[in-house]
């Protein structure tokens, strides 16, 4: 299994060629007859960002949610850092600390300051010492300008900095890869940008990540690839410069054309 | 309960609500002249009805009423205030054992998984059972089957113990029922942010769903509470002189009721805080919420 010491890299069996951070290979997913994804494949090499873009409902916090185990996949495998992660047997718990995800309600806990929120993750599941666990939480939160919202419930927080805090708890497992669900669609305008800032950041500072986002500036930007979801599939994968300009496929066409008529690229 | 007219306690079961429907000083005077108006009609059937006289003296006699209170052993009777106290502690007994057994019962219902099934079977028909079959069945099973049986702790207890038993079977399923409705309440996504942090399920039970299912369910709870601090009543029948049985005593000593009423009047002042602090709590979720909402 993933340690999490060693890094991870330890070669095993089912190791694909070059262990990429995550692998997704023939992902389908069906909710009863509903089929949502129809055969996924995606690499993510360490440091990329991915963008995923597609219509409400084509299915991208459903693979989020698969990649993170929230739900079980109906076929097809996942592979962190080279590992299998969804054969049965798997210690989900363990992989979860692996990889950090970020909600677009944000999902903090209300019965809990926001300091609470960031070290409960490392102190229950890492075994973190509590005051160590303080002490890295207190770093994240002043890194995101978050510090003298420590002892804040967070009710007390608009929107924007709320998603921060999420983003922050995420950030205190030190996960691998990063998972954003439309972090910024439960926004007010005005306070996306703050939101993004932070998601840029990070990926400057070389964090994996993979985001559902509706934000096509912010795609264009930050990803190192860009893929676009329909049907069930990925139909179209290519560095945002490409996909953009000249997408090739005919329904990436459409749909670029639909945002771009509603004023959102 | 300072802020409010005199004749809100008549309408406690649905708290301060009514009295808000009165706006101003018009809606106040309006509702304390026909509070008046009522309370002194119906007094004035009770006293004009034509076996009112008898009436009051069986049930309302101010001597009788004051020897029962305080009880007088050397003609035959305990002091019903005195018994109380056994009420009391009975209550409080069952009321942390209930906290414990339905909390328990609703984290196994709530569990998912093979290994659980059997715990999870046993659960089910456990609340379907307890729920189903009345209270006082449940004391006299329990009060007059386990003596039955001849063994050794378990038969040689005393009726209080055995009531507080059967108090704590039946109304852990229902508390249990209450504890899971409050586990329902917390939304799916805390489970999914708690469950993508690596917390295992009962960590995140733990940590996440219960402390805030229980926020949610304090008035209901308060409300089984209330139920019970009555039904302890019913273990009188087991023979355990609590407030209940003691009245009776006095009853078939003196042919004289009024020492229920004495029982029914302590009842009250025992359970009426109570009602007004959940209605205190309801109304300040209440205000929470909106506050909450307006954001
Ligand atoms: N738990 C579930 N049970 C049943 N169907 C579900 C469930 N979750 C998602 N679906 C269905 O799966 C499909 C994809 O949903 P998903 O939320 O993944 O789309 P999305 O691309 O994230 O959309 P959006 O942009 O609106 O967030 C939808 O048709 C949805 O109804
Ligand atoms: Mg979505």
């Amino acid at each position: 299994m993933i340690s999490r010491t060693s890094g991870g890299d330890s070669p095993a069996a089912d190791t694909p060629p070059a262990a990429a951070a995550l692998e997704i290979r023939g992902l389908h997913k069906s909710f009863g007859a509903n089929e949502v994804l129809r055969g996924i494949d995606l690499s993510v090499a360490a440091h990329e960002v991915i963008c995923l873009i597609g219509a409400s409902g084509s299915g991208k916090s459903t693979l989020l949610r698969c990649v993170n185990l929230l739900e079980p996949v109906s076929a097809g495998s996942v592979y962190l850092a080279g590992q299998e992660i969804t054969r049965p047997g798997v210690n989900e718990n363990l992989v979860r600390t692996h990889i950090g995800i970020v909600f677009q309600s944000f999902n903090l806990f209300p019965h809990m300051t926001v300091l609470r929120n960031v070290t409960l993750g490392p102190a229950r599941v890492l075994r973190t010492p509590r005051a160590e666990a303080v002490r890295q939480a207190r770093a994240l939160l002043d890194r995101f300008g978050l510090l003298d919202k420590a002892g804040d419930y967070p009710d007390r927080l608009s929107g924007g900095q709320q998603q921060r805090v999420a983003i922050v708890r995420a950030l205190a497992m030190r996960p691998r890869i990063l998972l954003l669900d439309e972090v910024t669609s439960a926004l007010d305008p005005e306070l996306v940008a703050e939101v993004l800032d932070v998601i840029r950041e990070l990926a400057e500072g070389g964090m994996t990540m993979l985001i559902a986002t509706h934000e096509m500036g912010f795609a264009r930007d930050i990803a190192s690839r860009v893929c676009f979801l329909a049907d069930g599939r990925i139909v179209e994968e290519a560095p945002p410069a490409q996909l953009f300009t000249e997408p090739r496929d005919e329904r990436t066409q459409r749909f670029l054309r639909r945002i771009t008529e509603a004023g959102r690229l | 309960m300072n802020e409010e007219t005199p004749g809100s306690v008549l309408v406690t079961s649905r708290g301060p609500r009514l009295l808000a429907g009165a706006s101003g000083r018009r809606g106040v005077v309006l509702s304390t002249a026909s509070t008046v108006i009522v309370i002194a009609a119906l007094a004035a059937i009770f006293l004009l009805a034509p076996g009112s006289r008898q009436v009051r003296h069986t049930f309302l006699n101010p001597a009788d009423m004051w020897h029962a209170l305080l009880g007088d052993p050397r003609h035959g009777y305990y002091s019903v205030g005195e018994a109380l106290w056994l009420n009391i502690r009975m209550f409080l007994a069952a009321e942390v054992l209930i906290l414990i057994l339905a909390l328990a019962v609703a984290v196994i219902r709530q569990s998912t998984g093979p290994v659980m099934l059997p715990l999870r079977v046993i659960s089910t028909v456990y609340v379907d059972v307890a729920r189903g079959v009345p209270l006082i069945l449940i004391i006299y099973a329990l009060g007059y089957g386990l003596p039955a049986l001849s063994l050794r702790f378990v038969s040689s207890q005393s009726a209080a113990v055995y009531g507080v038993a059967a108090l704590v079977i039946s109304y852990s399923a229902y508390v249990s029922e209450v504890y899971r409705a409050g586990i329902n309440s917390v939304h799916q996504s805390q489970v999914a942010a708690a469950r993508s942090l690596g917390l295992s399920h009962w960590a995140s039970l733990r940590f996440v769903i219960l402390p805030q299912a229980v926020r949610n369910i304090i008035p209901p709870l308060l409300n089984d509470f209330i139920s019970l601090q009555k039904d302890t009543a019913l273990v009188g029948v087991l023979g355990a002189i609590e407030a209940n049985k003691a009245a009776e005593l006095y009853s078939d000593t003196t042919f004289n009721y009024s020492s229920y009423v004495v029982a029914a009047i302590l009842f009250l002042i025992l359970t009426i805080p109570l009602a007004r602090f959940t209605d205190h709590l309801i109304a300040r979720d209440r205000g929470r919420r909106l506050a909450g909402g307006a954001r």
